[in-house]
């Protein structure tokens, strides 16, 4: 392989690098009124990156770049799928950052450098790269979520997030540096062959495994690592929040993969039960103080922390069937939490964030198609069939209950059912209560169209499950 | 034999710095321990021979990091007085936390003993071999990805920086220096007639 020919599966990484900073040098010449055109520079430079993408396709798995990088059909599947979050996130905040002359084009640019950052941490075959991918997707949110910096609460929470995050770094890099002297590489590859010669049950192996799995669960925000998680949903602005809940989550999938299943995958005897411990109190946590929430940000949190305790599920089980699901249900969720955020988005207008409850009363009154969208979203996370996310959960649980997990599966349908009262509360507001606001809501066409379509496709994929389960079925 | 005792010399050192960092109550005395602490690593790293990283170290974070710091901490107007009491209001909890976690480490690392696993320490390098040589050699190559990462890290963090701190407030007293270029004798001065006036 000749020295350019080495780069050439990360061809999208590179285009994406020189996109954003096209969209950084463009923005800080444009005249405020022509700030419109940092928006389509960046949904450009998305569906570009989208373009690279397919088009350099791997056939095969390729680890590149002295094995630092790997391009395999399953960095292409959550590749492809941050682009279409991105996108359909850097629309929803159009309007909402407009309203609050919050609109520049820095929140594109650090927008399309997180994704950077995911897309590098989607394709990390070495500790080294994982970690520096993680930590261009952190600053560019730490930076994110302080964006209005009017406002204390986003202060607040940015600076939360900050601090967690590093000291989850720090045990991330921690546990990394005793691997490191165990194994003697960064490689995932090489990690997974010595980890196999030491049968996997090495104390320091051990050890260090905890460490790293203390940073995922962080990052991912599975109980007890899960306190940040709702400061930084209140505090950011809406779409910054949405991001952080869509595009990160894959971040964060991709991240289990790569260390758990890639790097340290003989010793899932030992991580199955860490994460066992992890998802119960997820699911636990999640759905039982979710209850208790009047915002609805919050509310969605704490919904978040329990989904993760699905995914964390699907991970465990260690099989092919769990893996896809795990995966399935991450994009399940994702494409669910997109319409939430953004029916918040749509139902707030300059000055005024529909962050209560209260906000969602009687909205079926005032706009009966918007109402049974979040109908259908809200009814989809808690778990209801025919819509997507019965079938992630079902896919998850069958694959706990083929390796023989049953007790997991009982706690996750226990909670679930418990989960379900604080979405159907949303629901009983929308269509049994009399609505307290009257305005009519403001959004682009825009906005509006592609939310519906981000809304009926709950429904699609719940009712047609085969095309989302046949494209997660490339995850060996 | 000399070489363990000077590593445990500087990493009880290291120690005993980075316990000054969190726990001194003036923020100079904190950068200051923070200077000790990297002088202390920076002789670690010596004896893992890596010397031109430790002469990094010391030129780049003792000689510009923390000066920069340092003189940001003496600029920002933190009265030692205020931050009182926060180190020791969560010190129970913490305390109970880190004595779990050091006692569940140790009871992994004890209970097993015999079982060390490290890799062979590599070779000692011969006296002439060059560190910046052999990172040199990697850097570029072995290390290219890692490389080009970190820059756009930097990038990134350039930009979150400028983004949190330029903006326009209101009422922000600035020059304006074109408009003070453009400006034309008429807004300036004006020529006022008085009458003469004269001592009666």
């Amino acid at each position: 392989m000749n020295a350019l020919s080495q780069f050439a599966p990360a061809s999208a990484e590179i285009f994406l690098t020189f996109a954003a900073c096209t969209v950084l040098l463009v923005d800080v010449f444009l005249p405020d009124r022509y700030r419109v055109w940092s928006y389509f520079l960046a949904l450009a430079a998305v569906a570009g990156t989208a373009l690279v993408l397919v088009a350099t396709a791997p056939a095969e798995p390729v680890v590149t770049l002295s094995g630092a990088f790997v391009a395999d059909s399953l960095s292409q599947l959550l590749k492809l799928f941050t682009c279409a979050v991105v996108a359909v996130t850097f629309l929803y905040a159009k309007d909402y950052l407009r309203a609050r002359s919050l609109f520049q084009g820095e929140y594109y640019v650090l927008g399309l450098l997180a994704m950077l950052g995911i897309f590098v941490m989607i394709s990390a075959h070495s500790m080294l790269s994982l970690y520096l991918g993680l930590e261009i997707m952190s600053l560019s949110l730490y930076a994110m979520v302080a964006f209005n910096r009017e406002s204390p609460l986003a202060a607040e929470a940015a600076m939360k997030y900050f601090i967690l995050g590093a000291i989850a770094t720090g045990c991330f890099l921690y546990g990394t540096s005793i691997l490191y002297g165990v194994t003697g590489s960064l490689d995932l590859g090489e990690i997974s062959r010595r980890a196999t010669a030491l049968d996997g049950l090495d104390v320091h192996l051990l050890v260090a495994l905890s460490f790293i799995l203390v940073g995922v669960a962080f990052k991912f925000g599975a109980v007890p690592f899960h306190m940040w998680l709702p400061d930084v949903y209140q505090g950011a602005i809406t779409p910054v929040t949405l991001f952080i809940g869509t595009a990160a989550k894959i971040a964060s999938l991709a991240m289990i993969f790569r260390v758990l299943v890639d790097g340290l995958g003989p010793m899932h005897a030992s991580w199955a039960d860490m994460l066992a411990v992890l998802a119960v109190l997820s699911m636990a946590v999640g759905n039982v103080v979710a209850i208790a929430q009047t915002n609805i940000k919050r509310m969605l949190a704490y919904s978040t922390i329990s989904h993760v305790g699905f995914i964390l599920l699907g991970v465990l089980a260690g099989t092919t069937s769990g893996y896809q699901a795990a995966v399935y249900y991450t994009l399940a969720y994702v494409i669910m939490a997109a319409a939430a955020f953004g029916m918040i988005i749509l139902l707030s207008r300059a000055g005024f964030e529909a962050e209560a409850l209260e906000d969602f009363r009687g909205l079926n009154a005032r706009s009966p198609w918007f109402a049974a969208i979040m109908l259908i979203v809200m009814f989809s996370m808690a778990g209801v069939p025919p819509l997507l996310g019965f079938y992630a959960k079902f896919s998850v649980l069958a694959a706990v209950i083929e390796v023989g997990r049953t007790w997991l599966a009982i706690a996750g349908v226990v909670f679930s059912v418990i989960g379900a009262f604080y979405y159907l509360r949303v629901v009983k507001l929308m269509y049994f209560d009399e609505p307290v606001e009257h305005a009519p809501l403001v959004a682009g066409s825009d906005l509006r169209l592609v939310l519906s379509v981000n809304g009926l496709l709950v429904l699609a994929l719940g009712i047609f499950p085969q095309a989302l389960l046949a494209i997660t079925a490339v995850v060996r | 034999m000399i070489e363990a005792v000077i590593f445990y010399f500087f990493g009880a050192v290291l120690l005993g710095a980075a316990i000054g960092v969190i726990a001194s109550r003036n923020p100079v005395h904190s950068a200051m321990f923070l200077v000790l602490s990297f002088f202390t690593s920076a002789f670690i790293w010596l004896l893992l021979e890596a010397e031109f990283l430790a002469i990094v170290l010391v030129l780049v974070y003792v000689g510009a990091v923390m000066v920069l710091f340092l003189f940001v901490v003496m600029m920002l107007d933190v009265a030692p007085d205020r931050l009182q009491g926060g180190f020791t209001a969560y010190a129970p909890q913490a305390l109970v936390i880190v004595a779990l976690v050091v006692a569940m480490l140790g009871v992994v690392l004890w209970a097993q003993p015999g079982q060390l696993s490290m890799l062979e320490a590599p070779p000692r390098a011969p006296p002439d071999a060059s560190n910046t040589e052999a990172l040199g050699a990697v850097l570029y190559t072995e290390y290219v990805y890692a490389f080009e990462l970190a820059a756009v890290l930097l990038l990134v963090a350039i930009v979150a920086a400028i983004v949190l701190t330029m903006r326009k407030r209101p009422g922000l007293k600035a020059q304006d220096v074109p408009a003070q270029l453009a400006v034309r004798r008429e807004e300036r001065v004006r020529l006022v007639r008085m009458k003469p006036e004269r001592d009666e």
